[in-house]
C-alpha cells in the first residue's frame, strides 16, 4: 500500500504542477518579478493546495497512517541559521532558473537538456549539502 | 492568460491531494527535495522503494496530459551557467533548510507550522532580490 500510495502521489503531484502551470519558468519567475509583468498564479498554486492538505492535516487528529506507522510529530519551533541560510540560498536558486525540485523532475518529462543539467546540479548540490553543513558548523558554532 | 489563475487554482488542489495522500497513507511529509535528497545522500535508502515510486511517478503522470496541449515549453534559459549555478543553490539550500516549496510552502503552512512560514517568507524574498539582480541589474535572465 506504501508504494502504491508514493507512486499516485507523486503522479498527482506531477499532473497538479503541469496543469498549474508551474513547469513553466516563466510563471515561477513572473511571481518573483515584482517589478516586471507580475503574475499572480503561483498565489493561486499554493492557495489551492493549502485546501486540501489543512484538512488532511485535521485527519491526522487521534488517528495512524492507514499504512501503519506514525504521523510526523510537529517540528521544534526553532528558527535557525540553517533554515534561513537555506531558505535564501534556495531562493536565489530558484529565481534564476524558475525551477524547484518537484517541477524540475516533472519538467523533465517535456524534454530538452537543460532540465537534466539542472537536475543533475541540483542533485550533486544535495549530496554536497551535509559535508557543507557540517563545515559550516565547526566554522561558526550554532543551534541549528 | 486570463484562464491561468483557475488552472493554478486546480492544479493547486491535485497537489494538495498528492500531499494528503502521501500523509494520510504512508505517514510522511510531501517535501519533493527530501524525498530526492533522501536518495542521494543515502540517508533516505530504507525508505527507498516508496521515494523511487514518487518519483517515478511525478515524471511519468505529466507525459500523460501533456499531448492535451497545444504547446507545453518549460521556457527554461538557455544558459547553462545559470542552470548549473541554480541548479547547485537549489541543492544545497534545500537541504539546509531541510525542505522546499512543497514540504515548507504546502506542507508546512497547512499545518501552522512557523519553520514552513518563515522559510518560504525567505525563499520568496531572496526569489524576488534575485530577478531584481539577475534580470534588471544583470540581464542575465
Amino acid at each position: 500500500m506504501r508504494n502504491l500510495a508514493a507512486l499516485l502521489s507523486g503522479g498527482l503531484f506531477g499532473i497538479g504542477l503541469t496543469v498549474s502551470g508551474m513547469i513553466d519558468t516563466t510563471k515561477v519567475q513572473g511571481w518573483l518579478d515584482v517589478f516586471g509583468e507580475w503574475d499572480p498564479t503561483l498565489a493561486f498554486v499554493i492557495g489551492g493546495a493549502l485546501i486540501p492538505m489543512s484538512i488532511a492535516w485535521r485527519l491526522t487528529n487521534n488517528r495512524k497512517p492507514l499504512a501503519g506507522g506514525e504521523f510526523p510529530p510537529p517540528p521544534a519551533p526553532v528558527i535557525g541559521r540553517n533554515l534561513i541560510l537555506g531558505s535564501t540560498l534556495f531562493g536565489m536558486g530558484w529565481g534564476l532558473a524558475g525551477l524547484c525540485p518537484g517541477p524540475a523532475i516533472a519538467s523533465l518529462s517535456v524534454g530538452g537538456s537543460g532540465g537534466i543539467v539542472f537536475v543533475a546540479a541540483m542533485a550533486f548540490g544535495m549530496l554536497m549539502a551535509p559535508a557543507l553543513k557540517a563545515r559550516l558548523d565547526t566554522a561558526v558554532p550554532v543551534a541549528s | 492568460m486570463e484562464q491561468d489563475w483557475i488552472w493554478g487554482l486546480v492544479g493547486g488542489v491535485l497537489i494538495g491531494l498528492a500531499g494528503s495522500v502521501y500523509l494520510l497513507v504512508n505517514g510522511r511529509i510531501m517535501g519533493a527535495s527530501g524525498i530526492i535528497g533522501g536518495l542521494v545522500d543515502g540517508s533516505g535508502w530504507s525508505t527507498a522503494k516508496e521515494r523511487i515510486l514518487f518519483i517515478a511517478g511525478l515524471f511519468v503522470a505529466p507525459i500523460f496530459i501533456i499531448p492535451m496541449y497545444r504547446e507545453v515549453d518549460t521556457h527554461l534559459t538557455e544558459n547553462l551557467w545559470v542552470v548549473v549555478v541554480a541548479g547547485l543553490l537549489v541543492g544545497v539550500g534545500t537541504r539546509f533548510a531541510n525542505g522546499c516549496t512543497s514540504g515548507h510552502g504546502v506542507c508546512g503552512i497547512s499545518r501552522m507550522s512557523l519553520r514552513g512560514m518563515v522559510a518560504t517568507v525567505f525563499y520568496i524574498i531572496a526569489g524576488g532580490v534575485m530577478m531584481i539582480f539577475a534580470r534588471h541589474i544583470l540581464g542575465i535572465i
